[in-house]
């Protein structure tokens, strides 16, 4: 007992200091795309059909990035020979609609805070519930590590529950595959109203690295309204964690910045 | 072994599909029971379509004491004598060979559905009416003093789907019915499909804990398909890599299981330091589980004189903080008390399922492809295995304490004087035409195969994935019964199997 009170003291206090410090991320880390039309060549449809993932949409406009499908893969910067697409190590890239993902540039309207009884509700105390409907695992991984004493989600008052009836909203990863599409409607509706319906991860937005196939539904179905989306494959906990506080107006709104403000 | 190729396929090294024998059934069949009956394991079995209505039976078997692969085969139609009721490792892989195939193996035991999908390697010329996915055949015991406990596929935390029947007296569990299929995503058939680059992607989504492991299965099969060299530093790097995935999971894991009998202190040091491994190969990958690292022909990303330094600081950390949260959590009578003889598996269930990684070595197996088929670094620099005997929780848990120490071990060492050479080579060569290989990698969970045939233009015919967890949900069905449903947390973390890997 003596021995595990001596650890404790000499481990010292290990939760980040987030939001109020930094999130910083080494030199590698792939976070939020961005897309350089000025070094485009006329090539994209090359690019578009060497792409691991539908990332990169063609429109009438140009080209446009699809944070929504990006797999955070370097063979996606990779497919670009003139270098145009390349990853950032901001983090932040949550947004509340599915439109707000596709953006020319890689920048992107982060979700705003919720409004109302919503935000009454919600805003100091969030209960969830996780579906996993066809995914790796990865996401619900990063979910995991959120509890944990670096991230510790708890602190927020954000917590995971084991009912729906206990539920606030769901968090949804995983492609919604056709042997899980039930119990997804299912503690969708045993969920009391109001509630979020949360999308984590390349898969629950459009179908990720599976798109392509008949045992993906694509993504969270439109019959489920879909509150946050969160992209990444999976995405680091601090990208979930800053969409949830966001959404919970935790964190300020704002395309792009430094960091998020000092003392919020 | 008594079935024969005449040429040696070896881990990682491909054989023309012409030199897989195929045989008439009957000989098919007690070639396959007659080598695993005097002591070879059956690492993979599947089908694939053969001609307009016919699917041809591969097996693959490993002699694991002399380091060797073998493969044979047989053409059937609608119907074959099933291998299992003499050859019980061979059950998960017939149901899986009737759900894909639409071929019935008479007499299997427990022919049930295995992942509750429509057959996705059909003969062109053969079709079966559209499958109930609701429609599955659960085990039932009646008796005025026994209830049934359904648990999923939803859970009460941030779990995989799964479902799991109990079958209970009292607090006491009879009979546990695991259901899986719900994480299932068509992963072998995209991998037949996609395009190089993207079915990758898909290698490194069949797991999303178990990144590296499965991208070096794929990429090794790959790479013996391509005839691809790859330098000593991209073989010490992916090396490190799985061993990194390797610590990142073991040490989360005893973590989860400390969290599960509710010992605070394990549970939140190992929770760390798990994000410390994870970190490292964010560090050197740009992403948390190693996606992006592993690419045919070496790796993607070279570790840098400065960031192996860092590594190596870390590591020594670690490794001190390790020791000193195991020797408390080990130590603890407490934990000890819930630990010991919980969730036993008897070796000669181990035997005869084939049981594969710290599952089989906690009951007393050294099996491992890292020393019993080496690749790669580990031909040069051996693990140490370590086995138990008891096959309990204490066993499983020790386990992962001891290839945690040795795997840091290993890394410290490996880091320190990393070969040189380039991290990737070119791997622009297309696949030889009508060759089979098989890459074998000693994931953190186990035995992970890859069996993959190309047609004769070089184009993948079939790709044939195998996770652990396929062999070793058997083990956690056989490891409740005489426990009390109160320990199944516990009992299935001492597990940790996938559900993704399972269901593909």
């Amino acid at each position: 007992m003596l021995k595990m009170l001596r650890d404790r003291w000499l481990g010292g206090t290990r939760t980040l200091r987030f939001p109020n410090g930094p999130a910083e991320f080494p030199e590698r880390f792939r976070g939020r795309p961005t897309l350089d039309r000025s070094r485009c060549g006329d090539d994209c449809r090359d690019c578009a059909a060497r792409m691991p993932s539908t990332m990169l949409r063609l429109g009438p406009h140009g080209p446009a990035l699809d944070l929504g499908a990006a797999l955070f893969s370097p063979d996606e910067a990779a497919a670009c020979p003139h270098g145009a697409i390349a990853y950032t190590r901001d983090h932040r890239m949550a947004t509340g609609s599915r439109g707000g993902l596709v953006t020319p540039t890689g920048e992107v309207e982060l979700a705003r805070a919720l409004e109302g009884r919503a935000r009454r509700l919600f805003g100091r105390s969030l209960k969830l519930r996780s579906v996993v409907a066809g995914s790796c695992g990865g996401c619900e991984a990063e979910l995991v590590a959120l509890g944990n004493v670096v991230f510790d989600l708890a602190r927020f008052g954000i917590q995971f529950v084991a009912s729906p009836r206990h539920a606030d909203g769901i968090i949804v990863t995983g492609t919604v595959n056709p042997n899980m599409r039930l119990a997804l409607e299912k503690t969708y509706e045993a969920v009391p109203d109001p509630r979020l319906v949360i999308a984590v991860g390349a898969c629950a937005i459009g179908g990720g690295p599976f798109a392509d196939s008949p045992e993906s539904a694509g993504g969270v179905p439109d019959g489920i309204p879909v509150d946050l989306w969160v992209p990444g494959c999976p995405p680091h906990p601090l990208t979930v964690l800053d969409g949830l506080l966001r959404l919970l107006g935790r964190i300020e709104t704002g395309t792009r910045g430094p960091r998020a403000r000092a003392g919020e | 072994m008594t079935v024969a190729t005449g040429r040696a396929l070896r881990n990682r090294r491909s054989i023309p599909w012409a030199a897989v024998p195929c045989r008439p059934i009957a000989a098919f069949r007690s070639g396959v029971i007659d080598a695993v009956g005097a002591g070879a394991r059956l690492v993979s079995l599947f089908g694939l379509a053969d001609g307009d209505r016919e699917t041809r039976l591969v097996a693959v078997l490993a002699d694991d004491a002399r380091g060797e692969l073998d493969a044979t085969s047989a053409r059937v139609e609608e119907r074959y004598p099933a291998l299992t009721p003499e050859c019980p490792q061979a059950h998960v892989f017939e149901r899986e060979v009737a759900e894909q195939c639409a071929v019935t193996p008479e007499g299997h035991p427990w022919l049930k559905p295995l992942r509750r999908h429509p057959p996705d390697h059909l003969p062109s010329g053969r079709s079966v009416p559209p499958v109930d996915r609701e429609d599955y055949p659960f085990f039932r015991i009646d008796g005025d003093e026994l209830h049934e406990v359904g648990v999923g596929p939803v859970h009460a935390g941030i779990i995989e789907p799964g479902h799991f029947r109990f079958h209970a007296h009292g607090e006491r569990v009879l009979f546990l019915e695991i259901v899986l299929g719900y994480q299932h995503r068509g992963v072998e058939r995209l991998l037949e499909t996609l395009t190089p680059v993207r079915a990758m992607l898909v290698a490194e989504s069949i797991a999303g804990d178990t990144v590296i492991g499965h991208a070096e299965a794929w990429c090794g099969a790959l790479e013996a398909l391509g005839r691809v060299h790859k330098s000593p530093r991209a073989q010490a790097v992916r090396a490190a890599a799985l061993e990194l995935e390797r610590l990142a999971a073991h040490i989360g894991d005893l973590g989860a299981m400390a969290g599960d009998i509710a010992y605070a202190p394990a549970a939140a040091t190992f929770g760390r330091l798990r994000g410390d491994c994870l970190n490292l190969l964010l560090t050197l990958s740009g992403n948390r589980y190693g996606r992006g690292l592993v690419r045919p022909g070496g790796v993607a990303f070279d570790v840098t004189a400065e960031m192996a330094a860092a590594m190596v600081d870390v590591l020594t950390r670690v490794a001190a903080e390790f020791a000193r949260a195991a020797d408390d959590c080990f130590s603890a009578e407490s934990v000890q008390a819930r630990y010991e003889g919980v969730g036993v598996v008897p070796s000669d269930v181990c035997r005869d399922l084939g049981l594969v990684g710290a599952a089989a070595r906690a009951c007393g197996f050294a099996r491992d492809v890292r020393s019993d088929h080496p690749w790669g670094a580990f031909r040069y620099a051996h693990i140490p295995i370590a086995t138990a005997a008891a096959g309990d929780v204490a066993a499983r848990a020790v386990l992962r304490r001891l290839e945690v120490e040795r795997s840091l071990e290993f890394l410290i060492e490996q880091i320190r004087a990393l070969p040189r050479g380039v991290a990737r080579a070119d791997a622009g060569g297309p696949l030889a035409p009508e060759e089979l290989a098989v890459a074998l990698v000693e994931g953190w969970r186990g035995e992970i195969a890859h069996v993959v045939l190309t047609d004769e233009r070089g184009a993948i015919r079939r790709a044939k994935i195998k996770d652990p967890s396929f062999h070793n949900w058997s083990a956690l069905a056989a490891a409740m019964p005489g426990n009390t449903i109160s320990d199944f947390p516990l009992c299935n973390k001492s597990f940790n199997l996938s559900y993704a890997g399972h269901d593909l």
